[in-house]
């Protein structure tokens, strides 16, 4: 009798300190659960902090007097004329306009270094469309350098005003109390592809170029895994070589992507003589790369069709292959569509692979089709974050966040049709 | 005509044999007093047309695109007068590009060679020939599958039968994909491997400590040699990934632990897909994170306290990565603490056991193997990540332990040796491909052996 009160003597002492650890432990969990949520909380802010004035262009406008003397030009459709005038006089006249202190040669140099190298080329193209339009004054909107707009865009911040000398950064100020310079939404962004210029380029090609890359890998993956799938799940003999693929599918689950990269330069590209940078070649590779995910999740989605369906088709004399055709694979279509866009949000991600087979490459046209030289636009942003101007690092963080927002999209787009389609049997 | 366009001409020729088929079926079963005369459905005689009619006339096509530019490229070489033959690959394919420039306009003739010129016209004519035979040839197929097709629509034979058949095939070969995808990864890695073992010794390649692939343009130029040795390679990366683990291992199991056992069903419910949206942000988007917003962080915090990092420490890299492969962890441990009988954790609770005795010195312990095997899953995921390492680790071989320091790893060396235009029989080019092949191995071997343990501790429950 004594033993046992001594032992629940034991055990009540020992009580605190074993909540104590309960709590603790607790603790370590929420812990954990909220490092990982602060982590993901940190990427968002900081890549919308970072990214957040990619989306503004920064703009000055001008009233560009076009003078046949100032440009050495009497006649815009003559070619080499046009070739030899002078573009930049007038805007450099127009810009004195408002800043009438640069008078030396000096000044003036440093005030058209104000602009995006491409302003002449654009006043330059206005006169060889436009030729009645010589000897006008004509209101021009130009995209302003590259310095200009950083230090516009984070007039706070002393770090990026440095690239402006003193002087620059006093006309400046004085340009965006006249409201010459001025901030509007980066409509360059969508409309352009690369360029080396930050103020000029845009993610259009870069999207083209992936949604024509996904397209193929689409094309490829979505027919073939679902195909593959029905195949392992309702025809497949129980035999070694039926063990031996899907030990192959799981395994080329885990091959890290680089390695699909490297199949595909030397397949591909090597053996096949298939040019570099396509997409078509980016999307087969990808293809191959989302074929397990498709075939396993596309699995899954039969494997849950229960069997009364099957025994019911086939008890009114169906074909084995009528059972698949008309039940199986419709009753398991969301599942599989859901496997799927999860599986091609995973392709519109990836880098690596895309990498080796030269979809690296300084590209400016948007891609017109299969077999044009094009970028994705995960590569896009592994370029321009790569990049020393602020400029692309700020473009990098919009481009991460349309990429993002895609990659959302698709994502809600399989869950909404898991909860509207699914069945549970 | 192009291979672009040949597709959907194809399909379409499909189309036609399908509705052809389908009607010539009806006429056939007119007479005999309806269709429930003929031994399958229209459906099936129009289908067997489509797929006659398809599938030879692609497989043509696939062959014919697949191949057309090497046999091209080797007539065109042959063309070549014989003292102008090239006696290298890499030569080979310095004078084809500029043959290919001069077809392709790029390249004035005059600027080049006579025999250049002639074979640019050559590769012309061939090119504009193979594109013309390569169409014929694919619609006499397509017409002639189809016009077989045709004659064969006869009451008296099961076209369902032969329909099922060669979709069961197709299904087939869809499944063997894969096997071959498999081969054609070791085969594309083994031949360059190979290769590069005939110029560097495999045991200079295993144990040599120093790694600079860089060689010399002139034979003549000091330190022409490149040093090819891995180790500094692979002890980079095992930093990497262990830094990576270090992150992952902990906060992935706690956090499954405390949302299997702890949470509510409503924090479950939303904290358990936010998890998981972490395995789902393009490895692109970490490696910026990595290099431009962590990287920098480290550094300044170095400073402060007095050390020195480099801004491209294995420490960012490895921190960034940890979270990457967070989820990967706490959704395996979680399925394993799942598998764990209900029964189990009663029997302990009643004894008295508080949640987390039970946890720790029952559960956990039944469920190690399966989360040694999702551990295993994750360092394998880490050792084959790309993107954040090439972002924000750097190119520099150093052989050390310090994680302030900057270290490179397989992958970054794979990506930098292989991106940008190369010449295909240097040894840099071909130790790119003997790093994938070491890559390919060691991510198999763990995977192999993690689901191995999985697989196994899976039926010990069931």
């Amino acid at each position: 009798m004594s033993n046992q009160s001594s032992q629940a003597e034991i055990v009540r002492n020992s009580l605190n300190r074993r909540y104590r650890k309960e709590r603790r432990f607790r603790l370590y969990g929420m812990l954990a659960i909220f490092i990982a949520l602060a982590a993901l909380a940190t990427l968002f802010v900081d890549i919308i902090y970072k990214g957040h004035s990619g989306f503004v262009k920064t703009t000055i406008t001008l009233d560009v007097p076009l003078d046949p003397e100032m440009m050495y030009l009497d006649d815009p459709t003559d070619a080499d004329q046009l070739s030899m005038a002078d573009f930049v006089a007038p805007i450099i006249a127009a810009l004195q306009e408002h800043i009438p202190e640069a008078e030396t040669a000096g000044q003036k140099r440093e005030l058209g270094r104000l602009l995006g190298s491409y302003a002449a080329s654009e006043v330059r193209d206005l006169l060889e469309n436009n030729p009645d339009l010589l000897g006008t004054t004509q209101t021009i909107e130009f995209l302003a350098h590259d310095r200009v707009s950083t230090y516009v865009k984070h007039a706070d911040n002393p770090r990026y005003s440095i690239k402006l000398s003193e002087q620059q950064q006093r006309w400046v100020d004085q340009l965006l109390e006249k409201g010459v310079i001025d901030t509007s939404f980066n409509d360059v962004l969508f409309s352009r592809g690369d360029s080396r210029e930050p103020a000029n380029a845009g993610i259009l090609g870069a999207i083209v170029g992936s949604l024509l890359t996904m397209l193929v890998t689409l094309a490829i993956a979505f027919p073939v895994g679902i195909a593959a799938a029905v195949y392992l799940e309702e025809f497949a003999p129980q035999n070694k070589f039926t063990d031996f693929i899907e030990v192959n599918i799981n395994n080329l689950a885990a091959v890290p992507s680089i390695i699909f990269g490297l199949l595909g330069l030397a397949v591909f590209i090597g053996l096949f003589g298939m040019p570099r940078s396509v997409p078509v070649v980016g999307g087969m590779v990808l293809a191959l790369m989302t074929l397990p995910t498709i075939i396993i999740s596309s699995r899954a989605a039969i494997k849950s069709v229960p069997p009364s369906i099957r025994e019911a088709a086939e008890g009114v004399g169906a074909s084995k292959m009528q059972v698949v055709l008309h039940h199986v694979i419709p009753l398991a279509m969301p599942g599989m569509l859901t496997g799927s866009i999860i599986g091609m949000a995973q392709a519109l991600g990836e880098t690596a692979p895309l990498l080796l087979i030269g979809m690296v490459a300084f590209i400016v046209d948007v891609p017109g089709g299969f077999f044009d030289s094009a970028t994705v636009l995960p590569v896009q942003i592994y370029l321009w974050a790569s990049a020393s101007e602020q400029g692309f690092v700020e473009l990098a963080s919009a481009g991460i966040m349309v990429l993002l927002t895609f990659m959302i999209s698709m994502n809600a787009l399989a869950i909404w049709l898991r909860k509207r389609l699914e069945r549970r049997w | 005509m192009e291979t672009a366009n040949l597709l959907p001409l194809v399909l379409v020729l499909a189309v036609v044999a399908y509705g052809l088929a389908y009607m010539r079926s009806r006429a056939v079963a007119a007479p005999l007093g309806g269709i429930r005369n003929l031994k399958a459905l229209p459906f099936y005689y129009a289908a067997r047309a489509a797929l006659w009619c398809a599938i030879p006339a692609l497989i043509v096509l696939a062959a014919w695109a697949g191949f057309e530019g090497k046999v091209i490229q080797g007539i065109v070489i042959a063309t070549l007068p014989q003292d102008s033959w090239p006696d290298s690959p890499g030569q080979a394919s310095l004078i084809l590009s500029q043959i290919s420039n001069v077809a392709a306009g790029k390249l004035d003739p005059e600027f080049v060679p006579e025999h250049i010129a002639g074979a640019a016209s050559v590769l012309e004519t061939m090119k504009s020939q193979s594109a013309d035979f390569k169409a014929a040839l694919v619609l006499l197929v397509a017409v002639s599958g189809a016009a077989f097709a045709w004659t064969r629509v006869s009451p008296h034979v099961n076209a369902r039968i032969n329909v099922e058949t060669t979709l069961r095939r197709i299904f087939f070969v869809c499944a063997a994909l894969a096997v071959l995808t498999t081969a054609g990864i070791v085969f594309s890695v083994i031949f360059e491997t190979v290769r590069f073992f005939n110029r560097v010794p495999i045991s200079e390649f295993l144990f040599s400590t120093s790694w600079s692939p860089q060689t010399a343009l002139r034979a003549d130029q000091v330190g022409s040699e490149g040093a090819f040795g891995v180790i500094p390679l692979f002890t980079g990366t095992l930093l990497i990934s262990a830094i990576a683990l270090l992150v992952a291992v902990p906060v992935g199991l706690l956090s499954a632990i405390y949302l299997s056992e702890y949470a509510s069903k409503r924090v479950r419910s939303t904290a358990k897909p936010v998890l998981e949206m972490l395995a789902g942000i393009p490895t692109v988007v970490y490696g910026f994170f990595a290099a431009l917003t962590v990287a920098p962080f480290i550094r300044d915090v170095a400073a402060m306290v007095g050390l020195e990092a480099s801004s491209q420490s294995a420490l960012a890299a490895g921190l960034v990565m940890g979270i990457m492969i967070v989820p990967f962890v706490s959704s395996l441990s979680d399925d394993v603490i799942n598998a764990v009988p209900q029964t189990m954790r009663d029997g302990s609770l009643a004894l008295g056991a508080t949640q987390s005795e039970t946890m720790k010195k029952v559960i956990f312990p039944a469920a190690l193997p399966g989360i040694i095997g999702g551990i295993l899953l994750a360092a394998s995921r880490a050792i084959g990540e790309t993107m954040i390492v090439v972002m924000a680790a750097g190119l520099a071989a150093n052989l050390t332990a310090n994680p302030l320091e900057s270290v490179t790893t397989v992958t970054v060396q794979i990506a930098t040796l292989l991106v940008g235009d190369q010449e295909f029989d240097s040894a840099k080019t071909l130790s790119a491909f003997a790093l994938g092949m070491l890559l390919f191995i060691v991510t198999l071997l763990l995977n192999v052996i993690a689901l191995k343990i999985v697989r196994k501790y899976r039926e010990q429950y069931e």
